[in-house]
Protein backbone atom coordinates (compact mmCIF):
# COMPACT_ATOMS: atom_id res chain seq x y z
CA UNK A 1 0.00 0.00 0.00
CA UNK A 2 1.29 3.64 -0.83
CA UNK A 3 2.29 5.46 2.18
CA UNK A 4 -0.28 7.34 3.90
CA UNK A 5 -3.25 5.03 2.67
CA UNK A 6 -3.77 4.66 5.81
CA UNK A 7 -4.71 7.69 7.15
CA UNK A 8 -8.33 8.28 7.57
CA UNK A 9 -8.54 10.52 10.26
CA UNK A 10 -5.66 12.52 9.56
CA UNK A 11 -5.95 12.86 6.07
CA UNK A 12 -6.80 16.37 6.10
CA UNK A 13 -4.50 17.38 8.83
CA UNK A 14 -1.84 19.91 7.93
CA UNK A 15 -3.59 20.89 4.36
CA UNK A 16 -4.19 25.07 4.52
CA UNK A 17 -7.74 25.44 6.16
CA UNK A 18 -8.78 22.01 7.21
CA UNK A 19 -10.93 23.26 9.11
CA UNK A 20 -13.09 24.90 7.21
CA UNK A 21 -16.15 23.52 5.30
CA UNK A 22 -14.54 24.38 1.80
CA UNK A 23 -11.74 22.14 2.55
CA UNK A 24 -13.76 19.09 3.68
CA UNK A 25 -15.57 19.38 0.87
CA UNK A 26 -13.24 19.09 -1.73
CA UNK A 27 -12.01 15.91 0.05
CA UNK A 28 -15.57 14.41 -0.64
CA UNK A 29 -16.94 15.85 2.68
CA UNK A 30 -20.14 14.84 2.90
CA UNK A 31 -20.96 12.05 0.57
CA UNK A 32 -21.27 9.92 2.84
CA UNK A 33 -24.03 11.06 5.26
CA UNK A 34 -25.22 11.36 2.13
CA UNK A 35 -25.03 7.95 1.10
CA UNK A 36 -25.81 7.18 5.00
CA UNK A 37 -29.53 9.20 4.09
CA UNK A 38 -30.25 6.80 1.38
CA UNK A 39 -29.69 3.44 3.93
CA UNK A 40 -32.06 2.16 6.05
CA UNK A 41 -30.82 3.39 9.74
CA UNK A 42 -30.36 0.15 11.32
CA UNK A 43 -28.39 -0.83 8.20
CA UNK A 44 -26.15 2.33 8.33
CA UNK A 45 -25.64 0.69 12.36
CA UNK A 46 -24.92 -2.80 11.15
CA UNK A 47 -22.25 -1.12 8.68
CA UNK A 48 -20.47 0.02 11.55
CA UNK A 49 -20.65 -3.09 13.69
CA UNK A 50 -19.60 -5.05 10.56
CA UNK A 51 -16.38 -3.06 10.34
CA UNK A 52 -15.40 -4.08 13.79
CA UNK A 53 -14.67 -0.56 15.35
CA UNK A 54 -14.36 -0.47 18.34
CA UNK A 55 -15.10 2.20 21.05
CA UNK A 56 -11.41 4.54 20.90
CA UNK A 57 -11.72 6.19 24.12
CA UNK A 58 -10.86 3.32 26.08
CA UNK A 59 -13.00 1.05 27.20
CA UNK A 60 -12.98 -0.36 22.98
CA UNK A 61 -16.68 -1.66 22.68
CA UNK A 62 -18.26 -2.26 19.30
CA UNK A 63 -19.17 1.47 18.46
CA UNK A 64 -22.07 -0.54 15.80
CA UNK A 65 -23.49 -2.29 19.04
CA UNK A 66 -23.88 0.48 21.38
CA UNK A 67 -26.04 2.05 18.24
CA UNK A 68 -28.38 -1.07 18.12
CA UNK A 69 -28.94 -1.02 21.46
CA UNK A 70 -30.92 2.22 21.00
CA UNK A 71 -34.69 1.16 22.14
CA UNK A 72 -37.10 1.92 19.14
CA UNK A 73 -39.51 3.61 20.87
CA UNK A 74 -40.84 7.03 20.42
CA UNK A 75 -39.15 8.51 22.83
CA UNK A 76 -36.46 11.31 21.92
CA UNK A 77 -33.13 10.18 21.63
CA UNK A 78 -30.03 11.55 22.48
CA UNK A 79 -26.52 10.90 20.95
CA UNK A 80 -23.26 12.60 23.36
CA UNK A 81 -19.82 12.51 21.89
CA UNK A 82 -17.19 12.59 24.61
CA UNK A 83 -14.46 15.55 23.85
CA UNK A 84 -13.83 15.61 27.55
CA UNK A 85 -10.09 14.00 26.59
CA UNK A 86 -8.74 13.87 29.99
CA UNK A 87 -6.47 10.64 30.36
CA UNK A 88 -3.19 11.77 31.39
CA UNK A 89 -1.16 11.15 28.23
CA UNK A 90 -4.61 11.60 25.92
CA UNK A 91 -4.33 14.18 23.04
CA UNK A 92 -5.81 12.88 19.76
CA UNK A 93 -9.09 14.11 19.84
CA UNK A 94 -7.67 17.87 20.94
CA UNK A 95 -6.41 17.37 16.57
CA UNK A 96 -9.39 15.70 15.39
CA UNK A 97 -11.49 19.12 17.00
CA UNK A 98 -9.27 21.84 15.78
CA UNK A 99 -8.41 20.25 12.93
CA UNK A 100 -11.36 18.72 11.08
CA UNK A 101 -14.02 19.04 13.05
CA UNK A 102 -16.80 18.59 10.14
CA UNK A 103 -15.33 14.99 9.49
CA UNK A 104 -16.73 14.68 13.54
CA UNK A 105 -19.79 16.49 12.08
CA UNK A 106 -19.94 13.58 9.58
CA UNK A 107 -19.67 11.44 11.61
CA UNK A 108 -22.63 12.79 14.10
CA UNK A 109 -24.73 13.05 11.31
CA UNK A 110 -24.31 9.81 10.46
CA UNK A 111 -24.57 7.89 14.07
CA UNK A 112 -27.87 10.15 14.85
CA UNK A 113 -29.65 8.54 11.31
CA UNK A 114 -28.59 5.14 12.16
CA UNK A 115 -29.97 5.84 15.37
CA UNK A 116 -32.79 8.13 14.98
CA UNK A 117 -31.49 10.81 17.27
CA UNK A 118 -32.16 14.42 16.33
CA UNK A 119 -30.01 15.93 19.07
CA UNK A 120 -26.43 15.65 19.56
CA UNK A 121 -24.02 17.72 22.46
CA UNK A 122 -20.66 17.34 21.91
CA UNK A 123 -18.76 17.52 25.24
CA UNK A 124 -15.49 19.33 25.21
CA UNK A 125 -13.76 19.79 28.40
CA UNK A 126 -13.70 23.20 29.17
CA UNK A 127 -9.76 24.13 29.10
CA UNK A 128 -9.95 23.35 25.33
CA UNK A 129 -11.56 26.85 24.58
CA UNK A 130 -9.36 26.25 20.87
CA UNK A 131 -11.02 23.27 20.11
CA UNK A 132 -14.44 24.49 21.09
CA UNK A 133 -14.37 27.67 18.78
CA UNK A 134 -13.42 25.80 15.98
CA UNK A 135 -16.39 23.52 16.04
CA UNK A 136 -18.93 26.26 16.94
CA UNK A 137 -17.47 27.63 13.75
CA UNK A 138 -17.88 24.12 12.37
CA UNK A 139 -21.05 23.75 13.43
CA UNK A 140 -22.63 27.37 12.16
CA UNK A 141 -20.98 26.54 8.50
CA UNK A 142 -23.01 23.49 8.62
CA UNK A 143 -26.20 25.00 9.34
CA UNK A 144 -25.29 27.62 7.05
CA UNK A 145 -25.50 25.22 4.07
CA UNK A 146 -28.28 23.19 5.08
CA UNK A 147 -26.26 20.32 6.70
CA UNK A 148 -27.52 20.58 10.28
CA UNK A 149 -30.87 22.07 10.62
CA UNK A 150 -34.25 21.09 10.07
CA UNK A 151 -33.82 19.49 6.68
CA UNK A 152 -30.30 18.13 6.66
CA UNK A 153 -28.64 17.70 3.14
CA UNK A 154 -31.92 18.70 1.52
CA UNK A 155 -33.65 15.75 3.36
CA UNK A 156 -36.65 15.40 6.04
CA UNK A 157 -34.14 14.70 8.87
CA UNK A 158 -33.82 16.88 11.44
CA UNK A 159 -30.57 17.56 13.41
CA UNK A 160 -29.21 20.01 16.05
CA UNK A 161 -25.80 19.98 17.48
CA UNK A 162 -24.50 21.50 20.05
CA UNK A 163 -20.93 21.86 21.92
CA UNK A 164 -21.55 21.93 25.64
CA UNK A 165 -18.13 22.87 27.81
CA UNK A 166 -16.97 21.29 30.73
CA UNK A 167 -15.54 22.83 33.45
CA UNK A 168 -12.93 20.32 34.64
CA UNK A 169 -13.65 16.92 36.15
CA UNK A 170 -11.49 13.93 34.50
CA UNK A 171 -14.45 11.83 36.06
CA UNK A 172 -17.04 13.45 33.37
CA UNK A 173 -15.17 11.19 30.71
CA UNK A 174 -17.16 8.65 32.27
CA UNK A 175 -20.31 8.60 30.16
CA UNK A 176 -22.87 8.44 33.39
CA UNK A 177 -20.96 11.43 35.03
CA UNK A 178 -20.80 13.56 31.35
CA UNK A 179 -24.61 12.74 31.32
CA UNK A 180 -25.16 14.36 34.79
CA UNK A 181 -22.67 17.28 33.78
CA UNK A 182 -24.86 17.42 30.46
CA UNK A 183 -28.27 18.17 32.90
CA UNK A 184 -26.07 20.74 35.07
CA UNK A 185 -25.51 18.65 37.79
CA UNK A 186 -21.82 17.85 39.53
CA UNK A 187 -20.41 14.98 37.08
CA UNK A 188 -20.78 12.25 39.42
CA UNK A 189 -21.01 8.68 37.40
CA UNK A 190 -24.48 7.10 37.98
CA UNK A 191 -25.72 3.41 39.14
CA UNK A 192 -26.32 1.32 36.49
CA UNK A 193 -29.00 -0.10 35.12
CA UNK A 194 -30.64 1.71 33.91
CA UNK A 195 -28.05 2.09 31.18
CA UNK A 196 -28.24 5.41 29.16
CA UNK A 197 -29.83 3.60 26.12
CA UNK A 198 -32.38 3.34 28.62
CA UNK A 199 -32.20 6.39 30.37
CA UNK A 200 -29.42 8.57 29.61
CA UNK A 201 -29.64 12.68 28.81
CA UNK A 202 -32.69 14.17 30.43
CA UNK A 203 -33.56 10.25 31.07
CA UNK A 204 -34.20 9.55 27.48
CA UNK A 205 -32.34 7.42 25.19
CA UNK A 206 -29.00 8.59 24.80
CA UNK A 207 -25.43 7.06 23.54
CA UNK A 208 -22.33 8.24 24.20
CA UNK A 209 -19.38 7.51 21.46
CA UNK A 210 -15.67 8.91 22.20
CA UNK A 211 -14.63 11.33 19.28
CA UNK A 212 -12.12 9.39 17.57
CA UNK A 213 -15.11 6.47 17.34
CA UNK A 214 -17.69 9.03 15.79
CA UNK A 215 -14.88 10.37 13.46
CA UNK A 216 -14.20 7.26 12.07
CA UNK A 217 -17.75 6.18 10.70
CA UNK A 218 -17.62 8.35 7.42
CA UNK A 219 -14.93 6.51 5.91
CA UNK A 220 -16.55 3.22 6.83
CA UNK A 221 -20.30 4.20 5.30
CA UNK A 222 -18.47 5.57 1.96
CA UNK A 223 -16.13 2.85 1.73
CA UNK A 224 -17.37 -0.20 3.29
CA UNK A 225 -16.77 -2.81 6.35
CA UNK A 226 -14.44 -4.27 3.98
CA UNK A 227 -12.24 -1.79 2.95
CA UNK A 228 -11.79 0.11 6.82
CA UNK A 229 -10.91 -4.23 7.66
CA UNK A 230 -8.16 -3.91 5.16
CA UNK A 231 -6.51 -1.99 7.79
CA UNK A 232 -5.17 -3.38 11.56
CA UNK A 233 -5.89 -7.04 12.65
CA UNK A 234 -8.40 -9.26 12.51
CA UNK A 235 -9.88 -8.56 16.08
CA UNK A 236 -8.71 -4.96 15.75
CA UNK A 237 -9.53 -3.79 12.47
CA UNK A 238 -8.95 -0.57 11.32
CA UNK A 239 -6.52 2.41 12.31
CA UNK A 240 -6.05 4.08 15.30
CA UNK A 241 -4.40 7.86 16.89
CA UNK A 242 -1.99 6.93 18.71
CA UNK A 243 -0.61 10.08 21.28
CA UNK A 244 2.98 9.51 21.84
CA UNK A 245 4.74 11.61 24.49
CA UNK A 246 6.91 11.83 27.02
CA UNK A 247 11.52 10.84 26.42
CA UNK A 248 11.13 10.20 22.52
CA UNK A 249 12.31 12.44 19.71
CA UNK A 250 8.85 13.16 18.26
CA UNK A 251 5.97 13.37 20.34
CA UNK A 252 2.82 13.31 18.65
CA UNK A 253 -0.31 12.15 17.45
CA UNK A 254 0.08 9.90 14.51
CA UNK A 255 -2.29 7.35 12.93
CA UNK A 256 -1.53 4.06 11.81
CA UNK A 257 -3.10 0.51 11.37
CA UNK A 258 -3.73 -1.15 14.72
CA UNK A 259 -1.44 -3.70 15.27
CA UNK A 260 1.92 -1.77 14.89
CA UNK A 261 4.32 -3.20 17.01
CA UNK A 262 5.22 -0.72 20.09
CA UNK A 263 8.66 -0.75 19.23
CA UNK A 264 8.40 0.50 15.54
CA UNK A 265 5.85 3.34 16.67
CA UNK A 266 8.69 4.37 19.04
CA UNK A 267 11.63 3.59 17.04
CA UNK A 268 10.27 4.80 13.68
CA UNK A 269 7.43 7.04 13.83
CA UNK A 270 8.79 8.72 17.11
CA UNK A 271 12.45 9.00 16.30
CA UNK A 272 13.58 6.74 19.39
CA UNK A 273 14.42 7.49 22.86
CA UNK A 274 15.39 11.20 23.54
CA UNK A 275 19.44 11.84 23.41
CA UNK A 276 20.14 8.23 22.78
CA UNK A 277 18.92 6.88 26.11
CA UNK A 278 17.93 3.51 27.01
CA UNK A 279 13.68 2.94 27.04
CA UNK A 280 12.81 1.71 30.76
CA UNK A 281 9.36 1.40 30.55
CA UNK A 282 6.00 2.52 28.68
CA UNK A 283 2.73 3.05 29.74
CA UNK A 284 0.85 2.27 26.34
CA UNK A 285 -2.81 3.29 26.91
CA UNK A 286 -2.94 6.38 28.87
CA UNK A 287 -2.36 6.39 32.82
CA UNK A 288 -4.72 4.20 33.88
CA UNK A 289 -3.36 0.95 31.89
CA UNK A 290 -0.90 -1.05 33.74
CA UNK A 291 3.22 -0.07 32.92
CA UNK A 292 5.15 -2.26 30.67
CA UNK A 293 8.74 -2.97 30.88
CA UNK A 294 11.00 -2.35 28.27
CA UNK A 295 11.65 -6.28 27.63
CA UNK A 296 7.77 -6.56 27.96
CA UNK A 297 7.89 -3.87 24.93
CA UNK A 298 9.67 -6.25 22.80
CA UNK A 299 7.15 -7.81 20.30
CA UNK A 300 4.73 -6.41 21.63
CA UNK A 301 1.47 -5.49 19.31
CA UNK A 302 -0.01 -2.42 19.60
CA UNK A 303 -4.15 -3.57 19.50
CA UNK A 304 -6.90 -4.51 21.99
CA UNK A 305 -5.93 -8.34 22.35
CA UNK A 306 -2.20 -7.87 22.15
CA UNK A 307 -2.02 -5.63 24.78
CA UNK A 308 -4.40 -7.30 26.96
CA UNK A 309 -2.44 -10.69 26.41
CA UNK A 310 0.52 -8.60 27.47
CA UNK A 311 -1.63 -7.91 30.92
CA UNK A 312 -2.13 -3.84 29.77
CA UNK A 313 -4.73 -2.27 27.74
CA UNK A 314 -4.71 0.01 24.07
CA UNK A 315 -7.03 2.20 26.30
CA UNK A 316 -7.05 5.62 24.49
CA UNK A 317 -3.78 4.38 22.39
CA UNK A 318 -2.05 7.25 24.66
CA UNK A 319 1.75 6.40 25.16
CA UNK A 320 3.76 7.60 27.51
CA UNK A 321 7.77 6.47 27.20
CA UNK A 322 10.02 6.59 29.80
CA UNK A 323 13.84 6.53 29.62
CA UNK A 324 16.36 4.92 32.10
CA UNK A 325 16.74 7.54 34.87
CA UNK A 326 13.20 7.84 35.20
CA UNK A 327 12.40 7.74 38.63
CA UNK A 328 9.23 4.88 39.34
CA UNK A 329 8.44 6.21 43.28
CA UNK A 330 7.84 10.04 42.01
CA UNK A 331 6.19 8.91 38.68
CA UNK A 332 3.42 6.46 40.84
CA UNK A 333 3.26 9.45 43.19
CA UNK A 334 2.53 11.82 40.24
CA UNK A 335 -0.23 9.67 39.07
CA UNK A 336 -1.58 8.88 42.40
CA UNK A 337 -2.03 12.46 43.46
CA UNK A 338 -3.99 12.68 39.98
CA UNK A 339 -6.48 10.21 40.89
CA UNK A 340 -6.95 11.13 44.45
CA UNK A 341 -7.36 14.69 42.77
CA UNK A 342 -10.33 13.58 40.64
CA UNK A 343 -12.58 11.11 42.47
CA UNK A 344 -16.00 12.30 42.57
CA UNK A 345 -15.88 11.40 46.16
CA UNK A 346 -19.14 9.21 45.94
CA UNK A 347 -17.65 5.90 46.08
CA UNK A 348 -15.97 5.24 49.80
CA UNK A 349 -13.02 2.83 48.59
CA UNK A 350 -12.26 5.11 45.36
CA UNK A 351 -12.75 8.79 47.47
CA UNK A 352 -10.47 7.01 50.72
CA UNK A 353 -8.09 4.80 48.71
CA UNK A 354 -6.98 7.39 46.59
CA UNK A 355 -6.27 9.64 49.14
CA UNK A 356 -4.21 7.23 50.97
CA UNK A 357 -2.46 6.33 47.44
CA UNK A 358 -1.61 9.82 47.15
CA UNK A 359 -0.24 10.10 51.02
CA UNK A 360 1.58 6.67 51.38
CA UNK A 361 3.40 7.40 48.03
CA UNK A 362 3.52 11.27 48.81
CA UNK A 363 5.92 10.07 52.10
CA UNK A 364 7.84 7.81 50.28
CA UNK A 365 8.92 10.88 47.69
CA UNK A 366 9.86 12.57 50.96
CA UNK A 367 12.11 10.08 52.35
CA UNK A 368 9.79 8.69 55.06
CA UNK A 369 8.67 5.73 53.03
CA UNK A 370 8.43 2.11 54.91
CA UNK A 371 8.76 -1.03 53.26
CA UNK A 372 5.80 -2.14 54.67
CA UNK A 373 4.31 0.62 52.82
CA UNK A 374 4.46 -1.36 49.48
CA UNK A 375 1.95 -4.37 50.56
CA UNK A 376 -0.36 -1.35 52.62
CA UNK A 377 -0.43 -0.09 48.56
CA UNK A 378 -1.42 -3.55 47.45
CA UNK A 379 -4.03 -4.33 50.02
CA UNK A 380 -5.82 -0.88 49.52
CA UNK A 381 -5.35 -1.82 45.81
CA UNK A 382 -7.35 -4.81 46.33
CA UNK A 383 -9.89 -3.39 48.03
CA UNK A 384 -10.44 -0.56 45.86
CA UNK A 385 -11.13 -2.63 42.51
CA UNK A 386 -14.52 -3.18 41.12
CA UNK A 387 -15.93 -1.99 44.29
CA UNK A 388 -17.12 1.45 42.92
CA UNK A 389 -19.55 2.90 40.40
CA UNK A 390 -17.41 3.77 37.81
CA UNK A 391 -13.79 2.65 36.56
CA UNK A 392 -12.09 5.82 38.41
CA UNK A 393 -11.04 3.06 41.27
CA UNK A 394 -9.93 0.38 38.97
CA UNK A 395 -7.79 3.06 37.27
CA UNK A 396 -5.89 4.40 40.00
CA UNK A 397 -5.36 0.19 41.41
CA UNK A 398 -3.84 -0.10 37.60
CA UNK A 399 -0.21 2.21 37.93
CA UNK A 400 -0.36 1.03 41.46
CA UNK A 401 -0.15 -2.35 40.79
CA UNK A 402 1.86 -2.95 38.02
CA UNK A 403 4.67 0.17 39.09
CA UNK A 404 4.92 -1.95 42.14
CA UNK A 405 4.64 -5.40 40.89
CA UNK A 406 7.20 -4.73 38.00
CA UNK A 407 9.59 -2.44 40.04
CA UNK A 408 9.51 -3.69 43.47
CA UNK A 409 13.23 -3.85 43.94
CA UNK A 410 13.60 0.19 42.79
CA UNK A 411 10.86 1.02 45.35
CA UNK A 412 12.90 -1.15 48.19
CA UNK A 413 15.76 0.61 47.43
CA UNK A 414 14.53 3.68 47.28
CA UNK A 415 13.00 3.38 50.90
CA UNK A 416 15.85 1.40 52.14
CA UNK A 417 18.23 3.68 51.23
CA UNK A 418 16.24 6.50 51.49
CA UNK A 419 18.38 7.90 48.96
CA UNK A 420 16.83 7.90 45.57
CA UNK A 421 17.28 10.39 42.16
CA UNK A 422 14.98 12.84 44.31
CA UNK A 423 17.09 16.08 43.21
CA UNK A 424 16.24 14.73 39.50
CA UNK A 425 13.80 12.08 39.14
CA UNK A 426 14.00 12.74 35.58
CA UNK A 427 16.25 12.10 33.42
CA UNK A 428 15.92 15.15 31.40
CA UNK A 429 16.25 18.56 33.07
CA UNK A 430 13.88 20.91 31.20
CA UNK A 431 15.78 22.67 28.07
CA UNK A 432 18.79 21.20 29.13
CA UNK B 1 -24.65 44.22 45.21
CA UNK B 2 -25.02 44.98 41.94
CA UNK B 3 -25.03 41.33 40.40
CA UNK B 4 -26.85 41.32 37.16
CA UNK B 5 -25.88 40.75 33.70
CA UNK B 6 -24.91 43.28 31.37
CA UNK B 7 -28.07 43.34 28.41
CA UNK B 8 -25.39 41.38 25.95
CA UNK B 9 -24.86 38.74 27.96
CA UNK B 10 -28.66 38.54 28.65
CA UNK B 11 -29.13 37.99 25.21
CA UNK B 12 -26.94 34.70 25.23
CA UNK B 13 -29.25 33.12 27.96
CA UNK B 14 -31.50 32.57 25.43
CA UNK B 15 -29.24 31.02 22.92
CA UNK B 16 -27.96 28.94 25.79
CA UNK B 17 -31.49 28.03 27.14
CA UNK B 18 -32.53 26.87 23.93
CA UNK B 19 -29.91 24.27 23.34
CA UNK B 20 -31.33 22.17 26.73
CA UNK B 21 -34.36 19.98 27.38
CA UNK B 22 -34.44 21.81 30.87
CA UNK B 23 -33.99 25.25 32.26
CA UNK B 24 -31.43 23.45 35.05
CA UNK B 25 -28.65 22.30 32.11
CA UNK B 26 -28.00 25.85 31.61
CA UNK B 27 -26.34 25.93 34.60
CA UNK B 28 -22.34 25.37 33.80
CA UNK B 29 -23.10 27.58 30.94
CA UNK B 30 -24.76 30.14 32.83
CA UNK B 31 -21.85 30.02 35.48
CA UNK B 32 -19.28 30.54 32.78
CA UNK B 33 -20.86 33.95 31.98
CA UNK B 34 -20.70 34.69 36.00
CA UNK B 35 -17.29 33.87 35.80
CA UNK B 36 -16.88 35.92 32.77
CA UNK B 37 -18.67 38.90 33.94
CA UNK B 38 -17.97 39.27 38.01
CA UNK B 39 -14.57 38.03 37.69
CA UNK B 40 -14.97 34.88 39.81
CA UNK B 41 -17.68 32.81 41.16
CA UNK B 42 -18.46 34.34 44.51
CA UNK B 43 -21.52 33.26 46.37
CA UNK B 44 -23.12 36.28 45.59
CA UNK B 45 -22.58 35.49 41.88
CA UNK B 46 -23.87 31.82 42.61
CA UNK B 47 -27.06 33.31 43.72
CA UNK B 48 -28.31 35.73 41.13
CA UNK B 49 -27.41 32.32 38.82
CA UNK B 50 -29.21 30.35 40.95
CA UNK B 51 -32.38 32.88 40.23
CA UNK B 52 -31.53 32.51 36.79
CA UNK B 53 -31.66 28.98 35.92
CA UNK B 54 -34.24 28.41 38.79
CA UNK B 55 -31.67 25.86 41.42
CA UNK B 56 -31.31 26.86 45.15
CA UNK B 57 -28.46 28.60 45.66
CA UNK B 58 -27.32 25.16 47.69
CA UNK B 59 -27.14 23.55 44.28
CA UNK B 60 -25.41 25.57 42.77
CA UNK B 61 -22.92 26.09 44.90
CA UNK B 62 -22.37 22.28 44.84
CA UNK B 63 -21.98 22.10 41.54
CA UNK B 64 -19.89 25.47 41.22
CA UNK B 65 -17.21 24.00 43.85
CA UNK B 66 -17.45 20.55 42.01
CA UNK B 67 -15.68 21.61 39.00
CA UNK B 68 -11.96 23.37 38.97
CA UNK B 69 -12.39 25.51 36.31
CA UNK B 70 -14.90 27.93 38.37
CA UNK B 71 -12.65 30.21 40.32
CA UNK B 72 -14.46 30.78 43.83
CA UNK B 73 -11.60 33.41 44.70
CA UNK B 74 -10.39 36.48 42.97
CA UNK B 75 -7.63 35.58 40.83
CA UNK B 76 -5.04 37.71 38.97
CA UNK B 77 -5.24 39.36 35.47
CA UNK B 78 -3.19 36.41 34.27
CA UNK B 79 -4.02 32.84 35.54
CA UNK B 80 -0.78 30.76 34.99
CA UNK B 81 -1.61 27.10 34.63
CA UNK B 82 1.23 24.86 34.90
CA UNK B 83 0.34 21.11 33.51
CA UNK B 84 2.48 18.56 36.18
CA UNK B 85 1.04 15.33 35.27
CA UNK B 86 3.04 12.54 33.83
CA UNK B 87 3.88 13.32 30.55
CA UNK B 88 4.53 17.42 31.25
CA UNK B 89 6.80 16.16 33.99
CA UNK B 90 9.07 13.72 32.17
CA UNK B 91 9.62 16.42 30.07
CA UNK B 92 10.31 19.29 32.33
CA UNK B 93 6.92 20.38 34.04
CA UNK B 94 7.86 20.66 37.23
CA UNK B 95 10.73 22.77 36.41
CA UNK B 96 8.65 25.19 34.15
CA UNK B 97 6.53 25.83 37.63
CA UNK B 98 9.56 26.38 39.95
CA UNK B 99 10.75 28.67 37.00
CA UNK B 100 7.57 30.46 36.84
CA UNK B 101 7.38 30.19 41.21
CA UNK B 102 10.85 31.82 41.24
CA UNK B 103 10.19 34.49 38.65
CA UNK B 104 6.93 35.93 39.30
CA UNK B 105 7.84 35.53 43.30
CA UNK B 106 5.04 33.63 44.04
CA UNK B 107 3.95 29.74 45.53
CA UNK B 108 1.70 28.02 44.38
CA UNK B 109 -2.05 29.37 44.76
CA UNK B 110 -0.67 32.58 45.12
CA UNK B 111 -1.32 36.18 43.21
CA UNK B 112 1.21 38.73 42.56
CA UNK B 113 1.20 41.82 44.42
CA UNK B 114 0.17 44.02 41.60
CA UNK B 115 -2.65 42.01 40.84
CA UNK B 116 -1.38 40.81 37.41
CA UNK B 117 -0.68 36.86 37.87
CA UNK B 118 -1.83 33.84 39.52
CA UNK B 119 -0.18 30.65 39.59
CA UNK B 120 -1.12 27.15 40.14
CA UNK B 121 -0.29 23.50 39.25
CA UNK B 122 -2.91 21.37 37.19
CA UNK B 123 -3.55 18.25 36.00
CA UNK B 124 -3.11 17.20 32.33
CA UNK B 125 -4.65 19.34 30.42
CA UNK B 126 -4.52 17.10 27.33
CA UNK B 127 -1.13 18.60 24.92
CA UNK B 128 1.31 16.13 25.89
CA UNK B 129 3.05 16.18 22.64
CA UNK B 130 3.72 19.51 23.67
CA UNK B 131 5.40 19.41 26.42
CA UNK B 132 6.05 21.25 28.76
CA UNK B 133 3.30 23.54 28.71
CA UNK B 134 0.77 25.92 30.18
CA UNK B 135 -2.53 27.79 30.36
CA UNK B 136 -3.15 31.25 30.73
CA UNK B 137 -6.51 32.26 30.59
CA UNK B 138 -8.24 30.99 27.56
CA UNK B 139 -5.00 29.86 25.58
CA UNK B 140 -2.57 27.38 25.61
CA UNK B 141 1.32 27.63 25.18
CA UNK B 142 3.48 24.90 24.28
CA UNK B 143 6.69 23.14 23.44
CA UNK B 144 7.68 25.84 26.33
CA UNK B 145 11.49 27.20 27.25
CA UNK B 146 12.95 29.52 29.51
CA UNK B 147 13.21 32.31 26.77
CA UNK B 148 9.58 31.20 25.21
CA UNK B 149 8.47 31.97 28.94
CA UNK B 150 10.45 35.02 29.57
CA UNK B 151 8.39 36.13 25.66
CA UNK B 152 5.13 35.63 27.08
CA UNK B 153 5.15 36.61 30.18
CA UNK B 154 6.50 40.55 28.99
CA UNK B 155 3.91 40.46 26.39
CA UNK B 156 0.96 39.47 29.42
CA UNK B 157 0.84 43.72 30.37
Amino acid sequence: MANDDYKILSRNWGKPDSHKLETYLQSGGYEAARKALTMEPQAVAQTVLDAGLRGRGGAGFPTGRKWLFMPKDDRPRFLCVNADEGEPGTFKDRDILRYDPHMLIEGILIACWAMQAHTSYIYIRGEFTEPQRRMEAAIEEAYAKGILGNRVLESDFRLDVYVHAGAGAYVCGEETALINSIEGKKGQPRIRPPFPPQRGVFDMPTTVNNVESIASTPYIIANGPEAYKKFGTEKSPGTKLFCVSGHVNRPQVIELPLGVPLMELIEKHCGGILKGMKLKAVIPGGSSTPVLTASECQGVTMDYEALAAAGSMLGSGAVIVMAEGTCMVTTLHVLTHFYAHESCGQCTPCREGTGWMAQITGRMVKGKGKIEDLDLLLSLANGMFGRTICPLADAAVGPVTSFIGKFRQEFEDYIRTQKGPREKPFPVKWMS
Amino acid sequence: MGFEFSAETKQELDRIFGRYVTKQAALLPVLYLAQREFGYVSLEAMEYVAGIVGLTPARVYEVATFYTMYNKQPVGRYFIQVCTNISCALRGGMDLFAYLSKKLGIAEGQTTKDGRFTLVKVECLGACGNAPMMQVNDDYYEDLSPAKVDEILKSLT
